[in-house]
């Protein structure tokens, strides 16, 4: 009862979410505002917030940004992480990197008690020797092929890193599989096209998670007390091929030579959005292992396999 | 004039059609018939087990697909009972639950593995699902890979051993490695030392072990070596000198007779991550068992085809 009392109190401070004006940042702070007060720091505008959001339109890299974090502020979200393989590399490593010590800096200095990354299984990489399921602790190989990822690696080592050395803040990494749903990230962009390229002769074994379930598990890691990483799956995993047929989706298979030629040149005249190396997660297997979420967490996905494969439908008619 | 020649086709139809209908009546006999020899009687309850298995399991992670397994097995069933006549010996050894098949492997291409498994799915009661550990190598090449995974194989690391034998599966392993798969005619039967990892496997998970002994795959393909040099330049994992290919239909193996045989099941107890000189000597227990079912084997069998 007293344990209740104390979580109930803590979890009522404010959060802070970097990103918020991504999908998922609307989907979490619209989770989160009637329990607690959500502030949002995004360079984007914040279209269509709930009333009580108090956004913040600004780069997280500008000083301005400090006082977001200066007074009570008891958890940050970060999910302002940039993915957008268009961007120059420079500008999306600056911003990525630069943007998240900041972050960090500004947790220690005034001595936030929670710190959430949501970072990605694609950190462990596609590869032909994974495990058929990733456990928490394996090496992060997504960055060898993958400029994009690069960063992303980097991101969760700075907050492994910070981890360790800061034990009086919750440090929490999420690493969800493919996430599902309005987001415009690449496994949902894949899954919504018309007719859907396959590497002849791979099949690999899919996760996919509902964008809500990451909403979810974004909550359970933000409740006091809760530290570490922790991989989130989705339902069971499920062949490429029975994803995209279940969509009713039309299949066009490639030989993996010539689509890396294609995608190749499509990317650089922006034709496409998917670069080159990024094949591997239509040809390797990257799935993680979530038991340490279902047991510590608590966590267990509340959309079944078809819910979460026809989220990415929901919003179609918008675009 | 059209009338008369309906008329005749009418009939030549009524004479030759009843004979078509008895043809065709002992074309689907024969075929049921080879079907039952082939396949069982209680091939689809077979199927129909397994599926069942594997949706109270609720799926399989590592893709199996029965209904892909089902195709594979009717293919499977041809070698195994027309082309290798595949003799089965002490399959009732194999335990019920997890255990650990460790077999001598030999062919030059992995049918040894397709059999030990149609073994285990025909003759064995009820019908298991053998989920070989395949080299990583494998699943760089587009549909083998895919369909690897859907019959139930698994690239061959111990985390994925370790969780399948969680599941309570049956886990297939040639310690051997690829260096016995290519091995010229002149070593046949010759096992290549032994790796350890499937010790550590047995000793962490509490598995028992199944020594399995594989005859007549060596004499399926003739190899008169291995260039090593070519299987670098061409990324293989070997390059076997096999004359009989650049015969016509020389691509099929040898139609020589399969015996397999099931060593009773052997347990060890101790520390996985103890010593290799200490693991060593238990793998060397399973290594020389393997021998012993080989020899008697070889010592009982009539002749290479027979």
């Amino acid at each position: 009862m007293n344990g209740d009392a104390l979580v109930a109190e803590t979890e009522l401070g404010p959060v802070v979410v970097t990103g918020i004006c991504g999908r998922l940042g609307r989907d979490l702070s619209r989770a989160l505002h009637r329990k607690r007060k959500v502030i949002g720091v995004d360079r984007r505008a914040f279209v269509d917030p709930p009333g009580d959001v108090e956004h913040h339109q600004m780069d997280i890299r500008s000083s301005k940004a400090r006082d977001v974090f200066r007074h009570g502020v008891s958890a940050v979200v970060h999910l302002g992480v940039m993915h957008d393989p268009h961007e120059s590399s420079i500008e999306h490593h600056d911003f990525n990197v630069v943007g998240l010590q900041k972050v960090l800096e500004y947790v220690d200095a005034y001595k936030i008690p929670k710190l959430l990354l949501l970072s990605s299984a694609n950190v462990y990489g596609p590869r032909p020797d994974n495990p058929q399921l990733i456990r928490e602790d394996a090496p992060l190989l997504g960055a060898g092929p993958f400029s994009d990822i690069r960063d992303l690696v980097e991101l969760d080592m700075l907050v492994n890193a910070f981890f360790w050395r800061n034990p009086s803040t919750d440090t929490v990494i999420l690493r969800p599989a493919h996430i599902l749903g309005t987001v415009k990230n690449a496994p949902s962009n894949y899954l919504r096209l018309d007719v859907v390229p396959t590497l002849l002769g791979f099949d690999p074994m899919m996760q996919v998670v509902h964008q809500r379930d990451v909403v979810g598990a974004i909550e359970l890691g933000l409740r006091p007390g809760v530290r570490g990483i922790f991989n989130i799956g989705g339902p069971e995993p499920l062949p490429l091929s029975k994803a995209i047929s279940l969509l009713g989706r039309r299949v066009v298979s490639v030989p993996h030579s010539l689509a890396k030629a294609a995608v190749k040149n499509l990317f650089r005249f922006r034709l496409t959005s998917f670069p080159a190396p990024e094949l591997d997660f239509i040809r390797y297997v990257c799935m993680v292992d979530d038991s340490k979420a279902k047991a510590e967490l608590g966590y267990a996905p509340a959309h079944g396999l078809e819910a979460t494969l026809r989220a990415v439908d929901e919003e179609r008619w918008v675009a | 004039m059209q009338r008369n020649a309906l008329a005749r086709l009418s009939d030549v139809a009524q004479s030759t059609l009843p004979f078509l209908a008895r043809v065709a009546h002992a074309a689907t006999r024969a075929k049921d018939e080879l079907r039952l020899r082939l396949l069982g009687e209680d091939f689809e309850e077979r199927v129909r087990s397994l599926q069942r298995r594997y949706t109270t399991l609720g799926g399989d992670p590592f893709g199996f697909d029965p209904e892909t397994a089902r195709q594979a097995a009717m293919v499977v069933a041809v070698f195994h009972r027309l082309y290798f006549r595949t003799e089965v010996f002490g399959i009732e050894h194999v335990p019920p639950g997890r255990a650990l098949l460790i077999a001598n492997h030999s062919g030059q291409i992995p049918i040894d593995a397709a059999i030990i498994g149609s073994a285990m799915f025909y003759d064995a009661r009820p019908p298991r699902v053998t989920r070989a550990m395949v080299e990583k190598w494998t699943a760089t090449l587009p549909f083998v890979s895919a369909f690897f995974s859907r019959v139930g194989q698994v690239v061959g690391l111990q985390e994925n051993a370790m969780r399948l034998l969680e599941m309570g599966e049956l886990v297939l392993a040639f310690p051997e490695g690829m260096r016995a798969i290519s091995k010229p005619f002149a070593q046949r039967y010759q096992l290549e030392p032994f790796g350890h990892g499937f010790m550590r496997l047995a000793l962490r998970t509490q598995t028992p072990i199944v020594p399995v002994a594989v005859i007549g795959a060596e004499e399926q393909y003739l190899s008169f070596g291995n260039i090593e040099w070519a299987a670098r330049a061409l990324g293989l994992p070997a390059f076997p000198l096999v004359p009989q290919l650049l015969l016509p239909g020389g691509a099929m193996p040898l139609p020589t007779k399969y015996r397999i045989y099931f060593g009773e099941p052997m347990r060890f107890y101790g520390d996985a991550d103890d010593d290799d000189s200490v693991i060593g000597d238990k793998v060397w227990l399973v290594q020389q068992t393997i021998n012993d079912l080989l020899r008697r084997g070889l010592r009982d069998r009539r002749g290479v085809f027979l």
